[in-house]
């Protein structure tokens, strides 16, 4: 990557390397007075008391009772919410790929519309439905108005990746397909859809990604048990506010860099499987992907 | 039918979903084209931080980020954002908020973009005796926005999309007054939803239609 941006500038001089430790000098200088800042601040409101760092380290409980539960909320939304929006997405992504008309027209109309709206919207809309329209238990009301909202909303995005993961096989693929006298139906589930799943996979991993991030969306505006909503209980419990915030958001971080470290090992990887042009679904286009446009 | 509709400020809390849009766009625009320069700039600390930046904050989930701005940022650390009005603070904090996330993306977005401008105009530039601020603001950036129009109008809806997540901090945008109108119209929940949804979809499909098609007409032909 280096090699390929470099391009922008000479390999420095001694001139160019003595301007470049200067502007890195201003640069550490005027973070450091950033950070100064924060710390005088955070020390001003007896933020950085040992006191209120100390229970994430001492205290098991901390982990035991709020932290670990909380992840588990998180994981356990998250995961439902991929599994079941998996089959739903590759239903509709193949129903968009149709050659009838009124399969392929309806299935992009409701892909646009859930792609369309935020997914808090849906989770709001899922949260009083299942309150006044159906017998879910109360206390299980916010994890299945979690989990509808974001199956809705990843379903038909990764609608639009399994259609993306189809078409980008080779053509001869499915034409192959049909010389050896196979039908339609044949020619997806046993030719294409094995080929795109491998293709989409990054991409899977990387929706994965957003999931995490959304529950914790969810979960604190409809007062579901994952981590960020745990997070007011430690803060109220141990009255530290900045140190919880900063150990949840480490935790978050950790589990999400971990999950696209593995999307874009796996891309590689299956890039590199095979010796010919290997496609794969580009994970970085999966997350913020407009409406009305072609992958 | 629709009476109901009057009792509450849709519209203007659709204004605010559009304003908190508009001006985080054009913050996370600037911020995002400066870290794009900082992750393909000489200076390896530079680069360092950038990189650091991006890895952490868009690993953060939005919720988190915006909440902190509110807990730990103003409520903690007391910063007032120069407003002492409650509404317009949690509107700044919430800004604030989505441009550090969203400037994240534009970044990634402006920095695939750089990648697809012919390595030959870069060594033209630098041929000329183009220092690296010339070659990335006079040759590289201006080729690598044409060709990130799309790729920046799916953040920019994206970023429409993510303005309901101010509603955590109480700021009163779309999502906001759904919730209201629904907690005391329990029986409307379809129609309800149907009109905010209708507002969203008008918000983000001709964004993404128009700019698809501004997205075409200045690519740069190669």
């Amino acid at each position: 990557m280096s090699k390929a941006i470099s391009i922008l500038y000479d390999a420095p001089g001694p001139k160019a390397k003595q301007r470049n430790i200067l502007y890195s000098i201003v640069f550490v200088l005027a973070l450091a007075a950033v950070a100064w800042w924060i710390v005088t601040m955070l020390a001003d409101k007896h933020q950085l008391d040992a006191a209120k760092w100390k229970p994430f380290v001492t205290d098991s409980r901390v982990w035991t009772t709020y932290l670990l539960p909380g992840l588990q909320g998180t994981v356990i939304a998250a995961l439902l919410s991929v599994v079941i929006a998996l089959p739903i997405g590759a239903i509709f992504g193949i129903a968009r790929l149709s050659e009838h008309v009124w399969i392929r027209v309806p299935a992009s109309v409701v892909v646009e519309f859930f792609r369309a709206i935020p997914v808090l919207i849906l989770m709001v809309f899922a949260n009083y439905f299942f309150v006044h329209y159906s017998s879910v238990p109360l206390e299980s009301v916010a994890l299945f108005a979690i989990v509808t909202g974001l199956v809705l909303y990843n379903g038909s995005v990764l609608a639009e990746v399994v259609r993306a993961g189809i078409l980008s096989l080779p053509k001869g693929q499915a034409e192959a397909a049909a010389a050896l006298g196979m039908r339609k139906t044949q020619t997806m589930t046993l030719i294409q859809l094995p080929q795109a799943v491998t293709a989409m996979l990054p991409a899977i991993v990387s929706q994965l990604v957003v999931i995490v991030k959304d529950t914790a969306l969810g979960g604190y505006i409809l007062g579901y048990a994952e981590l960020l909503t745990q997070s007011r209980t430690v803060s109220n419990a141990y009255s530290n506010t900045i140190p919880t915030l900063v150990f949840i958001a480490l935790v978050f971080i950790v589990v999400n860099f971990a999950l696209s470290q593995l999307a874009s090992w796996l891309e590689n990887k299956l890039r590199n499987r095979t010796k010919g042009n290997r496609t794969t679904v580009n994970p970085e286009m999966v997350e913020e992907q407009a409406p009305g446009m072609k992958m | 039918m629709f009476d109901f509709l009057s009792k509450y400020d849709v519209l203007g809390a659709f204004w605010v979903t559009v304003q908190l849009t508009l001006y985080a766009a054009l913050g996370s625009l600037i911020w995002g084209t400066i870290l794009a320069g900082f992750r393909v700039s000489p200076v390896p600390l530079l680069r360092a931080f950038g990189t650091a930046y991006i890895n952490i904050v868009r690993n953060t989930p939005l919720t988190l980020i915006i909440v902190g701005t509110l807990l730990g940022l103003s409520q903690t650390l007391g910063v007032t954002m120069g407003t002492n009005v409650l509404d317009s603070q949690n509107f700044r904090l919430a800004t604030l908020g989505l441009i550090a996330y969203t400037s994240t993306f534009v970044c990634e977005s402006i920095r695939s973009g750089i990648n697809t401008v012919p390595v030959g105009q870069a060594e033209a530039a630098r041929a000329l005796g183009l220092g690296f601020g010339q070659v990335l603001g006079v040759i590289v950036l201006p080729q690598a926005f044409r060709s990130v129009i799309a790729p920046l109008a799916s953040v920019l809806i994206a970023l429409t999309k993510n303005t309901t997540v101010a509603s955590a901090i109480g700021v009163a945008e779309a999502s906001f007054v759904m919730n209201n109108m629904i907690e005391n119209e329990s029986d409307k929940l379809f129609l309800v939803f149907g009109v905010v949804a209708l507002g969203f979809v008008v918000l983000t499909l001709p964004t993404g239609l128009i700019l698809g098609w501004v997205a075409k007409k200045v690519a740069v032909k190669r």
